[in-house]
C-alpha cells in the first residue's frame, strides 16, 4: 500500500510535502487566531479545488456550478443538526448522498445528451441558480432569511457535534485536505484514473478503445460532488449561517475553481499551490487596503479577475509546472 | 386560479414585449458563438454597461434610452472590436476551457468594476412615458415595453439584412461556414472576427439601453443576464438567429407567468424548468439544425 502510494514519486517531493505538513500541524500553536483563519481558508479552497479538479482536470468536464454541491451538503447537514439535533457526522451521509444525486442527475442529463463543453459549464450553473432561488422560497430551512446555527461559548471541543474552537476545525479541514489528496494521488494511478485522462485527451479515441465513456464521466461527477459536500457540512459548522444568496452564488462557484486553474489544472498540487498564492494575496490586499483606510466592495474580485486573466494567458498550464521544474519535481506532475 | 382571464392576457403580452428585448440581447451572443465560436461569459455583464450609460445619460443631459442606444451600441462595438483583436484572437486555437476561463475573467472585472462605479443600489430610468399604456381591447400595455421592443425587432431586422445583404455581412457568414476556407479566399478572418464580436456587443448593449426603461439595474444583476442570454440561445437553437428571438419570446411569457402564478422572485426557476426540458427532448434547440 505505502509502496504503491510512494511508487514515482521524487524524494524530494516527499520530503518538501512532509515539510510542508509538519508546519501546517504545528500551526495552531505558532500563529494567532487570524494567521489560523488564513489558513483554515487555504486548506477549504484546497480541498474544494482538488475535489473540482476531479472532474475538470481528470475527467475534462468544466463545472462553474460547484457551489451547488457545497450548499446542498451546507444546508442537508445543517439542517438535520438544528431540526433534530442529529450529529454532522451522520448528517453529512446525507449531504453526500444528495450531493451526489445532484451531479449524477446534472451528468445523466448531459452525457447523455452529448452536451458537453461550455454547454455542459452552462447547465452546470444553471442547476446552482436553480437551487439558489429554491433554497430562497423553501421554508424548511428558513428561506432566504437564513438558517443559522445555534451558537454558545464552547469551552472544550464537542467533536461530535462539531461544536468548537477555530484550532478544531483547523485540524478538521487539513486532515480532509491531506485525505483529499492523497485520494487523488491514488485515483490518478488507478485505471479509473487513466480513462479518465483518455477521455479528458480525447473522447472520441477512448470510446473508440471500448472505455465506457458515460460511465466514467458519471464517476467522476458523481466523487466530485460527493466531494465537495463534506466541504460545505465544514464551512456550514464552521461559520454557522447559510444564506442561498452566498453560498449557492455563482461567484462562490467562480472562487472556487480560480485555486486550481491558478495553480494548474491537472495537477495534484496544483490546487494546493494555487489555494495558498490565492487567499494570501486576497487577505494581503485586503490589509493594505485596511491600512490605507479605503473599503469599496468588489476590489477583491477584480483582483481575482486580473489574476485569472494573467494565468489564463501567460501560464496556460498554471503556476505549478514551471514551478515544478524550478523545484526539479517535474516527473510527479501530470502524468500524461 | 381565481385570477381573470384579462390578466393572464396582460401578463403574457407584457412578457413577450420584454422577450424581444432578451431576445435581442441572446442574438448578440448567438452571433457571437455562430461565427467565432467563443462563448461570451461577459454578455451579460455588458448588457449592464450599456443600461448604465443609459442611466448616466438620462440622469445628466436627460437623454431618452432609446435614443442613447445609437451611441452605447457604437461604444460597445468598439469595445466589442478592441476585446477580439487584443484579448480572445489569440486564444481562438486553445482549447474551449480556455477561451471560456479568459472571459470569465472578463466577466469578473467587469461586474465588480461596475459595483466599484456605481455602487451596489439598484438605478432605473424614469422618462416622461414611464407610465404611459395602450388599451387594445381588453389588454393594457405599458408604452415603454412596446417602444423598447419596436426598437428590439428593428434592430435585430437590421441585422438580418446585414447578414443576408452586404457583402460584408456574406464574407463574415463564411468564415463561421469554414475557417480554413476563408483564409485561403484571402478574407482577413481576425478582423471579421473582430467585427462579429463587435456587432454581438452591440446587440447586447442597444438591449441594455431598451432594457433600462423596462426595469432597473444592479451590478451584480449582470451574471444573472450571461445566464438568461444562454438559456435562451440553447432553447432557440444554437448559431440560428430566428431562434434567438423565438427563444426570447418563450423565455420572457414563460418568466411573466411564472412570476404570476407563484412568486415574481422565483419566476427565473421557470427559464430554468424549460432548459431541462429542451435538453431532454431537443437537445439542438427548437429552430436548430441536428447536434453532430
Amino acid at each position: 500500500m505505502i509502496r504503491h502510494l510512494l511508487d514515482g514519486v521524487p524524494r524530494r517531493g516527499i520530503a518538501l510535502l512532509l515539510v510542508l505538513l509538519a508546519i501546517l500541524l504545528a500551526a495552531p500553536y505558532l500563529v494567532g487566531g487570524y494567521v489560523l483563519s488564513v489558513l483554515f481558508l487555504i486548506l477549504y479552497f484546497a480541498y474544494v479545488g482538488q475535489a473540482w479538479n476531479i472532474m475538470m482536470g481528470f475527467a475534462g468536464q468544466l463545472s462553474l456550478g460547484h457551489s451547488l454541491y457545497v450548499g446542498l451538503g451546507a444546508y442537508a447537514a445543517a439542517a438535520l443538526y438544528v431540526h433534530f439535533g442529529i450529529s454532522p457526522w451522520i448528517g453529512l451521509g446525507a449531504s453526500i448522498i444528495i450531493s451526489g444525486f445532484a451531479g449524477a442527475v446534472i451528468g445523466f442529463l448531459a452525457f447523455r445528451f452529448g452536451v458537453s463543453g461550455v454547454y455542459f459549464a452552462i447547465l452546470t450553473i444553471a442547476f446552482a441558480e436553480f437551487a439558489r432561488i429554491g433554497f430562497d422560497h423553501f421554508a424548511w430551512v428558513s428561506g432566504s432569511s437564513g438558517l443559522f446555527l445555534p451558537v454558545e461559548n464552547y469551552t472544550e471541543n464537542d467533536f461530535w457535534n462539531l461544536r468548537g474552537s477555530p484550532a478544531m476545525f483547523y485540524y478538521l479541514m487539513l486532515a480532509m485536505t491531506v485525505a483529499a489528496f492523497l485520494l487523488c494521488h491514488l485515483l490518478l494511478k488507478s485505471r479509473v484514473g487513466y480513462y479518465w485522462l483518455a477521455i479528458r485527451e480525447s473522447p472520441e479515441a477512448a470510446q473508440a478503445l471500448g472505455i465506457n465513456i458515460f460511465k466514467y464521466k458519471m464517476y467522476a461527477v458523481v466523487l466530485s460532488a460527493a466531494m465537495t459536500s463534506l466541504a460545505g457540512v465544514v464551512f456550514a459548522f464552521y461559520y454557522n449561517n447559510l444564506f442561498p444568496e452566498q453560498i449557492f452564488h455563482i461567484s462562490r462557484s467562480i472562487e472556487l475553481i480560480l485555486g486550481p486553474i491558478i495553480g494548474g489544472v491537472g495537477t495534484l498540487v496544483g490546487p494546493l499551490v494555487g489555494a495558498f498564492l490565492l487567499t494570501a494575496l486576497a487577505e494581503g490586499l485586503r490589509e493594505l487596503m485596511l491600512q490605507i483606510g479605503v473599503e469599496v466592495p468588489g476590489v477583491k474580485q477584480v483582483f481575482y479577475g486580473f489574476c485569472l486573466l494573467w494565468v489564463v494567458m501567460f501560464l496556460p498550464d498554471g503556476v505549478w509546472p514551471p514551478l515544478a521544474r524550478l523545484l526539479g519535481l517535474h516527473k510527479t506532475e501530470r502524468e500524461d | 386560479m381565481g385570477l381573470p382571464i384579462e390578466i393572464y392576457l396582460n401578463v403574457a403580452a407584457s412578457g413577450l414585449l420584454t422577450g424581444l428585448v432578451y431576445g435581442l440581447m441572446a442574438l448578440g451572443l448567438s452571433v457571437i458563438f455562430g461565427v467565432v465560436r467563443v462563448v461570451n461569459f461577459a454578455h451579460g455583464e455588458m448588457m449592464t454597461v450599456g443600461m448604465y450609460v443609459a442611466i448616466l445619460a438620462f440622469a445628466t443631459l436627460g437623454i431618452d434610452p432609446l435614443v442613447m442606444m445609437v451611441p452605447i451600441a457604437a461604444v460597445l462595438f468598439v469595445f466589442g472590436y478592441l476585446l477580439q483583436t487584443g484579448l480572445i484572437n489569440p486564444f481562438i486555437n486553445r482549447p474551449e476551457h480556455s477561451q471560456f476561463m479568459l472571459l470569465v475573467a472578463v466577466a469578473l472585472i467587469l461586474v465588480n468594476l461596475q459595483l466599484i462605479v456605481f455602487g451596489p443600489d439598484s438605478q432605473g430610468v424614469r422618462t416622461s412615458y414611464s407610465f404611459d399604456s395602450y388599451a387594445i381591447g381588453p389588454l393594457i400595455i405599458d408604452a415603454s415595453k412596446v417602444y423598447a421592443a419596436l426598437a428590439a425587432v428593428a434592430v435585430a431586422a437590421a441585422l438580418f439584412a446585414f447578414f443576408r445583404f452586404t457583402l460584408l455581412g456574406k464574407a463574415i457568414r463564411a468564415c463561421a461556414d469554414n475557417y480554413h476556407g476563408a483564409l485561403v479566399v484571402g478574407l482577413n478572418v481576425k478582423h471579421l472576427y473582430a467585427l462579429t464580436f463587435g456587432l454581438g456587443t452591440a446587440c447586447v448593449g442597444a438591449a441594455g439601453a431598451m432594457l433600462v426603461a423596462i426595469t432597473d439595474v444592479t451590478p451584480t444583476i449582470g451574471p444573472a443576464y450571461t445566464l438568461l442570454a444562454f438559456v435562451i440561445v440553447i432553447t432557440g437553437g444554437l448559431g440560428s438567429m430566428p431562434g434567438a428571438l423565438l427563444g426570447g419570446v418563450l423565455i420572457g411569457v414563460t418568466e411573466a407567468l411564472g412570476g404570476l402564478l407563484f412568486t415574481p422572485s422565483a419566476k427565473s426557476m421557470f427559464a430554468f424548468g424549460i432548459l431541462v426540458l429542451v435538453l431532454l427532448f431537443r437537445p439542438q434547440g427548437i429552430l436548430g439544425r441536428k447536434l453532430s
